[in-house]
């Protein structure tokens, strides 16, 4: 079964963002720039299914502009066996990220489909259940487990509360959660040999997508600051605080 | 305007984040129209009719929504909500699951997670961790938007006489099949809607160790929440994770035990009313955003606090 993968290029997790003076954006320049956390933990996924024999072939996209061809490489050098970048400066929205996917998909026909729940820069939550909407296919969303059987596939859910089970019919679209496992890192001949499998690319023209917003950004604004508190010193002293300052307790 | 608010429940009661929602349609403006769909929900229905401020409850009443699968949710939500201008749902893992299928299906673009409206067509919404806050205006004639229920003073679950009209619309995709479900069973409110939360991070060293504030929850009423680096470490499961990737709170009282503070966990709790920290590093970043710090070694603070309260 041919897995497909979605990597997005997002700032590091570890970096704190900035608002630019004009409140235009978030300031993006000399900025480290990562895989997403989430789409990280799907490449992940679909390299074990490949380990246990389930998938045969992983073909990692990425939407983004041509620097996004190193996050691509980060895939290639994990386990994915060919990337496809589909080129673009523009900021693309989840729904047109969901039917340039499905355009993706349509050529290559993969058997499963694993997505990130969401991006650490946008936090929208969107693309893999609009990706399955649009195919007509199952979700399998926020995932902490995912068996392959026969025909169907088995994922584990974190839901409030708790977990639950649903059987898909495959092909279907599957968003990592946590738990689903712990990455691994890249080896150093890894890395090597991921320069040489191939990385095509494409655009959105190519694949007859319009991807125009439908969505404006009038601003962005720093939130509003909380400022630090005070050190008490001992726990008599917190209570005593909570009780007759703050009126908490 | 006419605005379709989804209704969260897990069949049996209305659950409290919906009335924040309605609170978050009512600023909208225009009529407000609840959904009820689930399997023998009927009595999510009456408690629906009594919410101030809603015209009209939809009730529907099948086995295809018993469990609240996204395919079947998305397609009845679909059908009923092209008579709509705005869609909303809360930001629960139910409509998380379901509400951007409705987008797709609709081709119109989802805004998730707003905390203000600006406008009709303009809302505003955290971005990179809430290190952003972001003002998006919608230019789609449906605007399908998720609330964040801490953005919204909840409207009075009782004082509304809403009518209730059944429909018949039975969409059962046949892709997706319910199995199993475990929901631990717990004494304690939810994260979410609890008034006081204490919270564990990697400092905990272990999930036993959560104990400790499980006696402190106890004598408070509070609910237990974890850093996503003790969940990561698999101390706890994930449903008790506060912060950008989980759980979006806003208590009266947050505790925050052995827990550094990265962007991802503050995202969590920063609009809780009243913060306190207990870590032993005096240089954690989770200081600066708390209203009282204590720099103590957790496994002598907490036991002390527990016999103090």
């Amino acid at each position: 079964m041919k897995v497909l993968v979605a990597v997005k290029r997002v700032v590091d997790a570890n970096v704190k963002v900035n608002v630019l003076a004009d409140n235009s954006g978030v300031d993006l320049n000399n900025v480290k720039m990562a895989i997403n956390p989430f789409c990280e933990i799907a490449v992940e996924e679909a390299i074990r299914l490949k380990e246990k024999g389930v998938a045969t072939e992983i073909v990692a996209v990425c939407i983004g502009p041509k620097a996004a061809q190193e996050q691509l490489r980060t895939a290639l050098a994990l386990g994915a066996d060919r990337g496809i970048l589909v080129e673009t400066d523009a900021d693309v929205e989840s729904l047109a990220v969901a039917k340039l996917l499905k355009a993706v998909c349509d050529k290559e026909e993969p058997g499963l489909i694993i997505v990130g729940k969401q991006a650490i820069d946008g936090d929208n939550n969107q693309t893999g259940q609009m990706l399955a909407a649009l195919s007509g296919y199952a979700q399998g969303t926020f995932a902490s487990e995912v068996t392959v059987d026969g025909d169907k596939l088995q994922v584990i859910r974190e839901i409030d509360g708790g977990l639950q089970t649903v059987s898909l019919n495959l092909p279907a679209v599957v968003t990592t959660d946590l738990r689903l496992n712990e990455p691994r890192y890249a080896s150093l001949p890894n890395i090597m040999k991921a320069k040489k499998k191939p990385l095509d690319t494409t655009t959105a023209e190519e694949l007859g997508v319009d991807i125009a917003p439908r969505t404006t950004v009038l601003k962005v604004e720093a939130p509003a600051q909380r400022s630090a508190g005070v050190i008490v010193e001992s726990v008599e002293e917190l209570v005593e605080k909570l009780k007759n300052e703050a009126k908490v307790l | 305007m006419s605005i379709l608010v989804y209704a969260d429940h897990d069949n049996a009661s209305l659950n409290a984040a919906t009335l924040s929602t309605v609170a978050a349609a009512k600023e909208i403006g225009g009529d407000v129209d609840l959904l009820v769909a689930g399997s023998g929900c009927a009595a999510v229905a009456e408690a629906a009719a009594k919410v101030e401020g809603v015209a009209k409850v939809i009730l529907a009443d099948n086995a295809a929504y018993a469990n609240q699968l996204a395919e079947n949710v998305a397609a009845l939500v679909t059908e009923l909500g092209k008579g709509y201008t705005h869609i909303l749902a809360s930001n629960t893992v139910v409509a998380k699951n379901f509400l951007p299928r409705v987008a797709a299906l609709l081709d119109v673009a989802q805004i998730s997670d707003i905390i203000a409206v600006e406008s009709a067509d303009t809302f505003k919404r955290p971005i990179y961790a809430g290190n952003a806050i972001a003002t998006v205006q919608s230019a789609d004639a449906i605007k399908v938007i998720s609330v964040r229920g801490t953005g919204f003073d909840g409207v009075a679950a009782e004082g509304g006489s809403a009518s209730v009209e059944a429909v018949d619309a039975a969409h059962d995709t046949g892709v997706s099949a319910f199995v199993s479900e475990e929901i631990v069973k717990s004494e304690r409110p939810e994260l979410t809607a609890a008034s006081v939360i204490i919270s564990g991070g990697r400092g905990m060293q272990n999930g036993e160790n959560f104990g400790l504030l499980e006696k402190v929850a106890d004598k408070l009423g509070a609910a237990v929440g974890a850093s996503r680096a003790a969940v990561d470490a698999g101390y706890v499961p994930n449903d008790m994770q506060v912060g950008q990737t989980g759980k979006i709170v806003a208590p009266d009282l947050y505790i925050a035990v052995g827990i550094s503070g990265a962007i991802q966990h503050l995202a969590g709790m920063k609009d809780s009313k009243v913060i306190v920290a207990i870590n032993k590093d005096a240089e954690a970043p989770i200081f600066q955003v708390a209203d009282y710090g204590l720099v103590a070694d957790l496994f002598e603070a907490v036991p002390e606090l527990e016999a103090k309260l």
